[in-house]
């Protein structure tokens, strides 16, 4: 078959899937006065149509910012008035000022959903297809195939059409950004890296290898001659481009500064409801919120970010190449993950977006980590209603990427990229079969996430514990991101070490 | 794709794997009325004695489907126990928990089973090329063919009904006459003939085949019949078979004489020559025609207004309607139509049978011939040539042309069924989704010879695209929306009739000429 009936088949599932989990609940579906995600994405509609622009971000008579007040940057703000225009076009009501407040209908959630489709074929999908095309290896089947493994990633489609965000919008930026850069359109790719900063603050988690990266590139051309000139055109671009975005904002220094306020909200703690990250984890142990000050807990996940993302971007800058720069985003937005201030449990998606891109070059661990992460956002799931979604996509992503990227066979020593963890073991253990014991610790942890699934769905927690299963999911899931940001940071510190043993059996 | 893929079966369970999480995805997308009318059913068998279950009549929703077909609910009806107990009541109409949704959704997705195991033995009986690409494999198209087939998808797992696993039957049953398990394959098809009687229209084709096929053992070398060959032995044992069958079912109704009771709700003959949607086929057109007539006939003042059936043409609404130019159709008529057209195909596979591929012909043509011509026909009711057909599909060049003029017709006139705007994507994606692919594969398979399609075909085919945006897109903007609201259905069904027309009558051509190919091959 041609390549073209090959990439539409695959694109076509990947639209029926997420259709057909767009048919389910959505986060606070019928649930006063509060509501959900969903009803956030409709205020700011209203919102943002309604009222003018300086308006948007301060707590005024019309805006009432404890309901749902904008806390993303300006981006979404235009995406939210572009979609009240055409709300307003189908049904005013939708986006009256106070009066839409809490409205929900059949026609609205078709609106709505319409809208994540949309923005989900204009950006993220044709982003996976270029990507998969230009930076995968294989036969344009195998290509084909890797993309509908990514298409059909479950944590996104379930997050992003069941929950209800736009986190293909953003993520979609970001791989447009790491596509520039992988070819060699440094520009374009800091375009629009920087407008998916713009349109959500939590891509700064991918900041850091996109700068070293960038940094290192020109580094590598010679800071004093054509190097320099090349970075002033990236920062420039950047500049420009950030202008562009806060242009409405940048009449009043009190503006920029509210916004930006409203983006860091560093007053609500450390982390919120159930997170699988460090904070929350040791949580369970050492109440870590009361006892520590707000400035210690700042300054204790600041430093421990840090130090976790420094080696991997560090090397990425002397080595600027798209394989560690893959690595390092896998490495940094990980690290952010675990350690940062004020995270939620969907910014795992922001770690699941560069491991979808290194499924073709180490599938197995790439669909366990991404398996993972769409079970560390089980209470949020089950809470909205989205458990036989979950189920279904989760199942049928393990066999179809297992399958397609025959992830069990291509297993070798070399494919899991365990040469750093054979010379460890070489002087006491020579005849360990790391292999084996990889796809045993990798079948005895779906094990143990299909059990905690069913037990958390199944069963009554006791009730001295009522929170029991949402802290055994977050504390199961954080071991195991833990042992991923350890296992990513030496695969990609090691990497010399693979690429010279290759050269010598080739 | 890994090349592990090639020389095992494991493509085959990825495939039945993939389609069955894709239903599980649709367990909450809207169905029909039917699904009420099989809930309905789970309840009367559970909760009343057998002598009862043809006279109840609590829900509109009566049984009307043939005894072992109402065994297969009161066996649902003791799994059904487990999931909410509320839903075999038959009072509480409408019932739908989700629970209930869950359950029954559930009960079409695991009986599918049976099509699945029927698509795998379907697959041993064809050619199987030894190449190195998967997609290019007869057999794997065939599989995606059946499995992921469009009508099956929507009709079973949207619309709800239990088509998967009746056509799982069906396709058993073929299986087993290519596989020459003659007994087998007319065991299924009896019962299959008493868990819905829709099968009765390609009864025709298994009758003649078995009986020149198989009571007659033997053929002169030029393939006419030889009447000495006639076993006299296969002929009681075949008829033992099939009539207990019947006995089993209709049994029971028989001694407790209920059986003119039991026929008379299999067969409703008060309803009109077309469904309230008209169905892409013969009458389709002739509706069309007279009212093509009567307009130009008003227009050149050779009609008078005044004398014209009131409300004749109010479209697909009116369940009844009168034609005001052309004469009105009676059952017999239609009954007498659908005869003349399968009996020349009966008469080529008595006269030269060509073995079991020239009945799996025949069969379509029976189920095709009856769609075109039938009283009342259900648009649903095209799967059954559809099917089929996707067997013949891989194996010949002209059948494959046949089988995308059809299929995509086919399917297109399905898409009134989903109406709801929810499943307007849905739709649109899986029926791109089967059409590309037929398409592209039945093209890679047959790629020596030419473009599979000619220029008018395609062009005729790409005509629905605009058909579709015109209907579902463009149509309801306009103001004529609210005064002819019909209008879309009626192009649309009108525009399929055509396509579904020129591939029944290129089907009748290639059987009628098939055979001669062969007898040229052999003299070769």
């Amino acid at each position: 078959m041609e390549n073209w009936s090959l990439i539409s088949l695959c694109v076509l599932l990947g639209l029926t899937t997420r259709w057909a989990v767009s048919f389910h609940s959505y986060s606070g579906a019928g649930k006063p006065p509060m509501f959900g995600d969903y009803e956030a994405q409709r205020h700011w509609q209203e919102v943002t149509y309604n009222l003018p622009v300086h308006e948007w971000y301060f707590n005024t008579t019309n805006n009432d910012l404890n309901y749902w007040g904008l806390d993303y940057p300006p981006l979404t703000a235009y995406h939210s008035l572009v979609c009240a225009y055409v709300a307003k076009l189908f049904n005013p009501e939708w986006v009256e000022l106070y009066v839409s407040r809490g409205y929900e209908s059949h026609s609205h959630k078709l609106f709505m959903r319409a809208t994540v489709l949309f923005a989900d074929i204009l950006i993220y999908i044709p982003a996976v297809l270029v990507y998969c095309f230009y930076f995968c290896d294989g036969s344009s089947k195998q290509k084909v195939a890797t993309a509908l493994c990514i298409l059909l990633y479950p944590g996104l489609v379930l997050i992003d059409y069941g929950h209800f965000q736009y986190n293909s919008v953003s993520l979609g930026l970001a791989l447009w950004g790491i596509v520039g850069l992988g070819l060699g359109w440094d520009l374009f790719g800091s375009l629009a890296f920087t407008l998916a900063l713009n349109y959500k603050q939590m891509e700064l988690y991918h900041s850091l290898p996109f700068f070293c990266y960038l940094l290192g590139k020109c580094i590598k051309q010679g800071l004093t001659g054509r190097g320099f000139f090349h970075l002033a055109k990236i920062s420039l671009t950047v500049l420009v481009t950030f202008a562009l975005c806060w242009m409405p904002f940048l009449s009043d220094p009190k503006q920029p500064l509210q916004v930006l306020h409203r983006l860091f909200p560093v007053g609500r703690g450390l982390f919120e409801d159930k997170v699988a990250n460090t904070w929350c984890s040791l949580n369970v142990l050492i109440k870590i919120k009361t006892l520590l000050s707000r400035e210690t807990q700042l300054f204790l996940s600041f430093a421990l970010t840090l130090l976790f993302i420094l080696p991997s971007s560090l090397k990425l800058l002397f080595k600027p190449t798209l394989w560690q720069f893959k690595l390092a985003l896998v490495n940094s937005s990980l690290a952010f993950f675990l350690f940062s201030f004020q995270v939620h449990e969907k910014s795992i998606l922001l770690a699941a977006l560069p491991v979808c891109l290194v499924i073709s070059e180490i599938p197995l661990i790439a669909i366990w980590f991404l398996l993972t992460s769409t079970f560390s956002m089980l209470p949020l799931l089950v809470k909205d209603g989205l458990l036989l979604p979950y189920v279904v996509t989760s199942l049928a992503f393990l066999f179809l990427s297992l399958y397609l990227l025959s992830a069990l066979e291509r297993s070798t020593e070399e494919e899991l990229r365990l040469g750093l963890y054979r010379q460890l073991t070489q002087h006491w253990l020579p005849k360990l079969n790391l292999r084996r014991i990889i796809k045993w610790k990798f079948w005895f942890s779906l094990v143990a996430m299909a059990g905690l699934s069913f037990t958390s769905v199944w069963f009554e927690p006791p009730a001295r514990l009522p929170d029991l299963f949402p802290v055994l999911v977050s504390v199961l899931s954080f071991l195991h991101f833990l042992g991923f940001v350890i296992h990513f940071n030496l695969v990609q510190l090691m990497e010399p070490q693979r690429k010279k043993s290759q050269k010598k059996t080739n | 794709m890994a090349a592990s893929m090639t020389h095992d079966q494991s493509w085959f369970f990825a495939l039945a794997l993939g389609v069955s999480f894709l239903k599980c995805l649709l367990i909450n997308a809207y169905h029909s009325t039917d699904f009420e009318v099989h809930r309905n059913w789970l309840a009367l068998t559970h909760s009343f004695p057998v002598s009862q279950w043809y006279y109840e009549a609590t829900s509109e929703w009566t049984l009307d489907y043939p005894p072992l077909f109402a065994w297969f609910e009161y066996g649902l009806s003791h799994i059904a126990r487990f999931f909410d107990k509320e839903m075999l009541v038959v009072q509480n109409l409408n019932y739908a928990s989700p629970a209930t949704v869950l359950f029954q959704r559930l009960s079409v997705i695991v009986t599918d089973v049976v099509f699945f195991y029927a698509v795998k033995e379907c697959c041993k009986c064809f050619r199987e090329d030894k190449g190195k690409d998967l997609l290019a494999k007869p057999s794997f198209i065939l599989t995606v063919l059946l499995l992921w087939n469009f009508g099956l998808l929507i009709i079973d797992h949207i619309h709800f009904q239990y088509n998967g696993f009746l056509f799982g039957v069906l396709l058993l049953s073929i299986a087993r006459h290519f596989q020459n398990r003659h007994f087998e394959g007319a065991l299924l098809f009896a019962v299959l003939l008493n868990l819905k009687h829709i099968y009765l229209y390609i009864a025709p084709a298994y009758g003649i085949y078995l009986l020149r096929c198989f009571c007659f053992t033997q053929s002169n070398a030029d393939g006419s019949l030889q009447w000495r060959s006639f076993s006299f032995v296969r002929l009681v044992t075949l008829g033992t078979i099939v009539l207990s069958t019947f006995a089993v079912s209709f049994g029971p109704f028989i001694a407790l004489g209920q059986l003119p009771q039991v026929l008379s709700r299999l067969f409703p003959f008060k309803r009109g020559l077309c469904h309230a949607y008209w169905a892409p086929n013969i009458w389709a057109l002739y509706n069309i025609a007279d009212k093509a007539c009567s307009t130009l006939g008003v227009k050149f003042k050779l009609l008078d207004i005044n004398k014209l059936p009131k409300a004749s043409m109010t479209g697909g609404l009116v369940q009844e309607f009168q034609h005001s130019v052309l004469p009105s159709v009676s059952p017999l008529a239609t009954l007498v139509c659908t005869l003349l057209s399968i009996l020349p195909a009966l008469f080529r596979i008595w006269h030269r049978p060509n073995g079991a591929r020239g009945f799996l012909r025949c069969l379509v043509i029976c189920a095709l011939g009856s769609f075109m011509f039938g009283w009342h026909v259900h648009e649903k009711a095209i799967l059954l040539a559809i099917l089929p057909l996707s067997l013949l599909a891989v194996e010949s060049r002209e059948d494959a042309r046949i089988f995308l003029i059809l299929s995509i017709t086919g399917h297109y006139s399905l898409f009134p069924l989903l109406f709801t705007t929810q499943e307007l994507p849905i739709k649109i994606f899986l029926m791109l989704l089967f059409t590309i692919f037929s398409l592209t594969s039945l093209k890679t398979l047959f790629r020596k010879g030419g473009a599979l399609l000619n220029p008018f075909e395609a062009t005729y085919l790409l005509g629905l695209i605009p058909l579709e945006l015109i209907c579902e897109f463009v149509y309801p903007l306009t103001v004529w929306q609210k005064t002819f609201p019909f209008l879309p259905l009626m192009l649309t069904s009108v525009y399929c009739a055509l396509g579904v027309t020129y591939a029944f009558i290129r089907l009748y051509v290639s059987l009628l000429t098939c055979s001669d190919t062969t007898k040229k091959t052999k003299m070769q």
